[in-house]
């Protein structure tokens, strides 16, 4: 089966998307990019190809279709263990990376010890391991270095306390280590791994593949299509670290407008909110941009600006949204420099307004600074179309509204639940379009 | 493969074109004179670029010093960096115009000139202001540091689009009573008009040549680059050489040059050699950044852009559209001359300008450098982007940079708006179907 894939190398975070010939996506995959573009690429990509895997078996297992209602659960219960399976896998790699970092001059003294307390934390680890994937947990990101570092820290304050021995070594074991399993690129044989996973999950309950026909031998068929990577485009701002040609790089802008269009095809203006830049970009009826304009010698009012926040505050940054939605009286921040309004926020919290008010104003003050970009751009033209990983951000969704609203009048404002997804999605399709033309 | 060229690269040496050599000596040889004009006795003037009377000057046998084109050779050398720093360190605000800072630390610090030696006090400033409010606030600025005397000689701003009679009699009204009298008692040389026609009727040889090797773009692929090769172009017209048998022998010569490679069918000379194949060719408004001016040109030469016109040429004096200096019309001529510059052009008349060159040049669209901290350019030109796009149906773009502030130029940026924006001609030409 022929593929095409885009990846988008973000500042922030990396995306990739596998499209077919009918130009359906059938992957998507993300990454943090914060190891390094190279292997970000890899993992996203890697991640993608699993996503397709999944959407193949959805096709061999009818899932969704009348009469095969237990295809879903099957395929729920093999993404967990797989997903187990990887967990482990990296787990053993941190673990092992782990012990190496006592080698070095600064541990000899209580190498022991140390030893001795990162077994016990990592036997811990892979026991609770299983029920960070059974069924109905909850995991608040799925990026390796999130999940596993949150509980690392929690079972070495444990064990530190029980051993008696300083804490900050044993964290700075971890930090030396998460770094170098994080830059290592996936390993292994995919296919071998989606095997493993069907056989754990027989082995731990044999009742799973009861249903609508031999669900083991339809995964193995599924594995069977073979996915080819006909053409890879990349987008980004680490596009050019990458060893890829000319032809294989197109710019985020054109990306976003294209992505933007496949998803709307009605789309006129898109806003993208990246990580570090914010872009107005005006496209015709065939996705192909007519104007474009981003911010400039200032980054205040992108994504990253709320990552800031988030920090400053305590808070994770996906709470900031939700949190920011309990408002009834946003704060006036004025400001177009959002690093000042960080300053009114200091200001705010100490003279007791609320958080949320203060937030909620904040939000507003980075969408103000968005619809600058967007009017210099030429304006807002029905429909319009919010992409990046802000638009998941449902108070900045909320403000960005209002202010086109007030500014465009009534004009269709497109989400997508995938936006984060857009610049790669285009980036498939420039892929796609290098082979088809 | 993309090659980068990271601040720590150091990029080979740059390869130069006879002319480009030639110019280096005149532009050496001219520094070599400042330096030593109170030596030999020589009165020396500071005057600005858009709109100088070299000839006049001449007149008085009075050497030439022009602070922009001061800042401009340090921020190439990379010096007005730690000048810009000096002129803040005194109180001057970092939205100042950064030649002007350029221009104010650089005194600050010794006054050493581009040469390596100190530069003369001016005994006269002559301000021939052209649109820029910010030459009147430099000058006070220079007035009070020299404590010398300066003329204003006031040029009529275009406010709508065309030359009156009254405003060429105002300009040479100020000549006749005020500049000529005064440039002659601070010289103490009697003005002799003939001189002056003189003068004048080599400027008009030598710009002459200037003109056809700027249109010399025409041709494709185009022998020049009319943006970072054309300001090396415009360095003798709109200096201290108008009216010189030098300017006209580097003219003449330039064009044999141009002519040669328009014969051999090849594109222009960059600071890597000879262009590849030319893809894209654009119109630039905007001054360039200097202070990465070599990377900056890179990121055009090496996606096969080339600039076939730009309105920064005209800055100096706009000539293409048929003006010459008329040694039948000398003061006269002087006024026309000033009122022409393209910073004193309303807006609609630098639309109309940018329209023209897309047309007649065959370019694929148009690209603004803004300039943070120059008012006089940048102002304006977002509508002037708009309008121009909607008169030529071609795509434009828009870039943020610097003259000589380095602090002002993200190469990042730059470069991936400006892929960006070539990538954008490539999709509207494929139009919808090869829109790969």
């Amino acid at each position: 089966m022929r593929t095409f894939v885009g990846i988008d190398l973000g500042s922030t975070t990396t995306k990739a998307v596998l499209m077919d010939e009918n130009k359906e996506v059938i992957g998507r995959g993300i990454t943090n990019s914060r190891s390094n573009y190279a292997t970000a690429a890899r993992v996203a990509s890697e991640e993608a190809r699993i996503d397709a895997r999944f959407t193949l078996f959805r096709r061999a297992l009818h899932v969704g279709e009348a009469g095969h209602e237990h295809s879903a659960e099957f395929l729920a219960a093999l993404e967990r263990n797989f997903r187990l399976i990887q967990f482990l896998e990296q787990l053993d790699d941190l673990e092992e990376t782990c012990h190496r970092q006592l080698e070095a001059d600064r541990f000899k003294s209580i190498a022991g010890p140390l030893q001795e307390a990162l077994h016990i934390i990592f036997a811990r680890l892979r026991q609770e391991a299983a029920s960070l994937y059974a069924p109905g947990a909850k995991r608040k990101s799925d990026f390796f270095r999130d999940i596993a570092g949150s509980r690392f820290h929690v079972h070495a304050e444990a064990v530190a306390r029980e051993m008696g021995i300083a804490l900050d070594m044993v964290l700075n074991a971890y930090d030396k280590s998460i770094i170098e399993v994080e830059n290592r690129p996936p390993g292994g044989d995919l296919s071998d791994k989606f095997r493993r996973a069907v056989a754990r999950m027989l082995a731990a309950d044999s009742h799973a593949a009861d249903g609508e026909g031999d669900f083991a031998a339809m995964i193995e068929s599924a594995l069977g299509i073979e996915l080819e990577e006909t053409y890879l485009v990349g987008t980004g701002y680490g596009r050019v670290t990458l060893p890829f040609s000319k032809e294989h790089i197109r710019s985020e802008i054109l990306c976003h407008g294209l992505g933007a269009h496949m998803m709307y095809p009605g789309t006129r203006t898109v806003l993208d909110i990246g990580g570090q830049d914010t872009k107005g970009i005006q496209i015709d009826g065939h996705g192909i941009v007519e104007n474009f304009q981003m911010n400039d010698r200032c980054a205040a009012g992108c994504g990253r600006y709320l990552g800031y926040i988030a920090d400053e505050m305590n808070m994770g940054l996906h709470e900031l949204g939700p949190l920011a939605m309990q408002s009834n009286r946003p704060a006036r921040i004025n400001s177009t420099c959002t690093v000042f309004a960080g300053a009114e926020l200091r200001d705010r919290l100490s003279l007791g307004e609320k958080r949320e008010d203060i937030l909620a104003g904040l939000h507003r003050a980075i969408i103000l600074r968005a619809i600058s970009i967007i009017s210099r751009s030429g304006g807002v033209t029905d429909q319009f179309t919010f992409t990046g990983g802000v638009a998941k951000n449902e108070a900045a969704v909320r403000e960005l509204r209002k202010l086109i609203q007030e500014n465009y009048g009534e004009v269709t404002i497109n989400i997508n639940p995938d936006s984060i997804y857009t610049g790669a999605l285009g980036a498939s399709e420039f892929a796609r379009r290098a082979v088809a033309a | 493969m993309t090659v980068i060229v990271g601040p720590k690269t150091k990029p080979p040496e740059a390869i130069k074109d006879a002319s480009m050599a030639r110019q280096k000596q005149m532009v050496n040889a001219h520094y070599d004179r400042l330096a030593s004009a109170k030596e030999r006795g020589e009165k020396v003037a500071a005057t600005f670029v858009p709109g100088n009377l070299n000839e006049l000057l001449m007149c008085f046998d009075m050497v030439n010093n022009l602070p922009e084109v001061n800042a401009i050779q340090n921020g190439l050398r990379r010096q007005s960096g730690g000048y810009v720093m000096e002129a803040e360190k005194l109180g001057h605000s970092e939205d100042v115009c950064t030649y002007v800072k350029s221009d104010i630390g650089m005194m600050a610090k010794g006054n050493i000139g581009p040469n390596g030696k100190p530069l003369p006090d001016p005994d006269v400033l002559l301000l021939s202001y052209t649109g820029c409010f910010t030459f009147m606030k430099w000058f006070e600025l220079l007035r009070r540091q020299y404590k010398c005397e300066t003329i204003m000689f006031q040029t009529p701003y275009l406010a709508d689009g065309r030359i009156t009679t009254d405003m060429i009699s105002y300009m040479v009204k100020q000549l006749r009573q005020d500049v000529i009298p005064k440039l002659e008692r601070i010289s103490g040389v009697k003005f002799d008009i003939d001189r002056l026609r003189e003068y004048l009727r080599k400027s008009a040889k030598a710009e002459d040549d200037h003109v056809w090797v700027l249109q010399s773009a025409k041709h494709k692929p185009s022998p020049i680059d009319a943006y970072f090769g054309g300001i090396y172009y415009i360095g003798p017209i709109f200096g201290a050489f108008r009216g010189t048998d030098d300017a006209i022998e580097y003219y003449k010569f330039l064009r044999a040059e141009v002519e040669q490679r328009i014969a051999q069918g090849k594109g222009p000379v960059t600071p890597d050699g000879n262009m590849g194949q030319e893809r894209y060719r654009l119109v630039v408004e905007g001054p360039p950044n200097y202070t990465n001016f070599r990377q900056f040109w890179k990121m055009f030469y090496d996606e096969g852009a080339v600039v076939v016109a730009s309105s920064y040429t005209k800055v100096g004096g706009t000539y293409d559209y048929g003006f010459r200096h008329d040694p039948d019309r000398p003061l006269e001529s002087l006024a026309e001359y000033c009122l022409n510059v393209y910073t004193n052009r309303n807006l609609p008349m630098r639309v109309d300008m940018l329209e023209n060159y897309i047309n007649e040049y065959q370019a694929d669209g148009l690209l603004i450098n803004s300039i943070k901290s120059c008012n006089s350019f940048s102002a304006g030109q977002l509508l002037m982007m708009r309008e121009v796009e909607k008169r030529t149906g071609k795509p434009a773009a828009f870039i943020e940079t610097d003259l000589v502030d380095p602090r002002y130029f993200s190469a990042a940026n730059v470069k991936n708006r400006l892929e960006s924006y070539f990538q954008m001609i490539e999709q509207k030409r494929a139009g919808f179907r090869g829109a790969a």
